[in-house]
């Protein structure tokens, strides 16, 4: 008896390891993913990538796995946006949880839906985060910002969240399942 | 662990958001009260990120540049000839900024011509693009500062062949250069051989536009635009760019500097004791005869 259990403790400790690296996994690639679009790249509108890319793993995981994203990495990894960004300290933190707390209201409708449902809510919440920024920022530097990058965020938003939930998908399924620690 | 009852653990599940809400509505308002409270922690964080950053785009670098070979294998001859005619035409060139440096030295001479002192400059490699959405800034890897770190904010930096922005932010080891297409920048500017005063704004695009240019001598396309020392931000006659006349017919500055693609920027600390305004030579008879012709309109 006492043998077996000596045998069976590193196991659990293994198997705890585990499950915390699944549950981890998301903030983890999200907060990688961050630090990877700051490498200079040389793309054009390589930062409207950040908050776009922020919001779609929020997004994802919150409807999803919530249990993995809670609240205050959100608005951590929010105020790492606001850092590395030049917006003002605070705002996407704000922006960020708006939106964790909206998919959580729909989480019931959406997922069940269809991939295009969930596809195209996306393409509006993230406008609509999008278009909050722009109008914070406005406001906050007491003249109108240019329009361009609002609809370049828009665009990304619509056009990058199939790729990326393809891999957000199998991770999902793989190495962010905690259930299969 | 603690032990929670199930109702208790609910209840607090269920506020963790609000109140995180609470506290970034709470964050948005100390960074307007206090904005040094989140630019000191954006130094601390580019501090941290710098030699992140550094041991992976390092490699991206050195591959591009020194060992970049195998996509200029299939060009090299034609390059080979490309370089050698522009080298003849350059060696032409030299001949002709060489006199003109003599002759320059002697006209100083003989006008008891004061040089601006040498100011001092470090060399930091560009090692993060961490513009945002409505701004565009870069990360500078810079050599230690010796105790005073806040010595290198406000120091002009330029690339290779002209002006790219100014030193916002700087920590110990990092400093965030804002670029001059921010929308955020405004550099005074002299326009042209009689250095026609005008202001540089950033818009966030490619190229920053002119505002405030004297009517009667609106900037004449292809013409040089180095800063002024106007309002004592910048040491006159830097190199900064050639203006244009974009599709709206607006004047623009195409910048020298290659913002897009910085790599290593130099970053100038000026004296502060510059002179407060530069002498613009007054073209009274242009100027005239523009008014008269104004009002026979």
């Amino acid at each position: 008896m006492a043998r077996g259990s000596a045998l069976r403790r590193p196991t659990k400790l293994w198997r705890q390891i585990d499950a915390i690296s699944r549950w981890i996994f998301p903030v983890v690639t999200l907060l990688f993913g961050l630090f990877v679009i700051g490498m200079p790249f040389g793309i054009q509108g390589q930062a409207a990538l950040r908050p776009v890319y922020a919001m779609a793993c929020v997004y994802f995981w919150s409807l999803y796995r919530p249990g993995s994203l809670p609240a205050p990495l959100v608005a951590l990894c929010g105020l790492l946006l606001d850092l590395l960004g030049l917006s003002s300290f605070g705002v996407w933190a704000v922006l960020l949880l708006l939106l964790q707390w909206g998919t959580l209201l729909a989480r019931r409708k959406l997922v069940p839906a269809r991939f295009l449902i969930v596809w195209a809510s996306f393409t509006l919440a993230a406008g609509v985060c999008a278009g909050l920024a722009w109008a914070i920022e406005s406001a906050l530097a007491l003249r109108l910002l240019p329009l361009g990058p609002l609809l370049l965020e828009a665009l990304l938003a619509a056009g990058l969240y199939p790729l990326l939930a393809a891999f957000l998908i199998r991770a999902h399924r793989g190495p962010a399942a905690v259930e299969q620690a | 662990m603690i032990r929670l009852s199930i109702p208790l653990r609910q209840a607090l599940s269920r506020l963790t958001l609000p109140v995180m809400l609470m506290v970034s509505l709470g964050c948005v308002l100390i960074g307007r009260a206090d904005q040094n409270f989140s630019d000191r922690l954006r130094a601390g964080l580019d501090d941290m990120l710098a030699p992140a950053y550094m041991l992976v785009s390092g490699p991206i670098q050195a591959a591009e540049h020194g060992t970049g070979e195998i996509g200029h294998l299939f060009s090299l001859s034609q390059e080979n000839e490309q370089l050698r005619e522009q080298n003849a035409e350059l060696l032409q060139w030299q001949e002709v900024a060489m006199a003109l440096q003599a002759q320059n030295d002697a006209l100083k001479a003989s006008l008891h011509f004061v040089p601006t002192p040498t100011p001092e400059f470090a060399t930091g490699e560009v090692v993060a693009d961490l513009g945002g959405v409505y701004a565009r800034s870069v990360l500078v890897l810079v050599p230690p500062a010796n105790g005073n770190p806040q010595s290198l904010i406000g120091a002009v930096a330029m690339d290779g062949r002209g002006l790219a922005g100014r030193v916002v932010d700087a920590g110990d080891r990092s400093a965030r250069v804002l670029l001059i297409n921010d929308i955020n920048s405004r550099i005074p500017v002299a326009i042209g051989a009689n250095g026609a005063p005008a202001l540089m704004a950033g818009t966030n695009g490619p190229d920053p536009s002119l505002l405030y240019w004297s009517p009667n001598q609106p900037p004449p396309e292809g013409a040089m635009v180095l800063t002024s020392a106007e309002g004592g931000a910048f040491p006159p006659g830097l190199p900064v760019g050639v203006v244009h006349y974009n599709a709206q017919n607006q004047p623009v500055v195409l910048p020298l500097a290659h913002l897009d693609a910085l790599r290593v920027l130099r970053l100038f600390s000026y004296p502060d004791n510059l002179p407060a305004l530069t002498p613009i030579p007054h073209l009274k008879p242009a100027a005239a005869s523009a008014a008269k012709h104004h009002r026979k309109r």
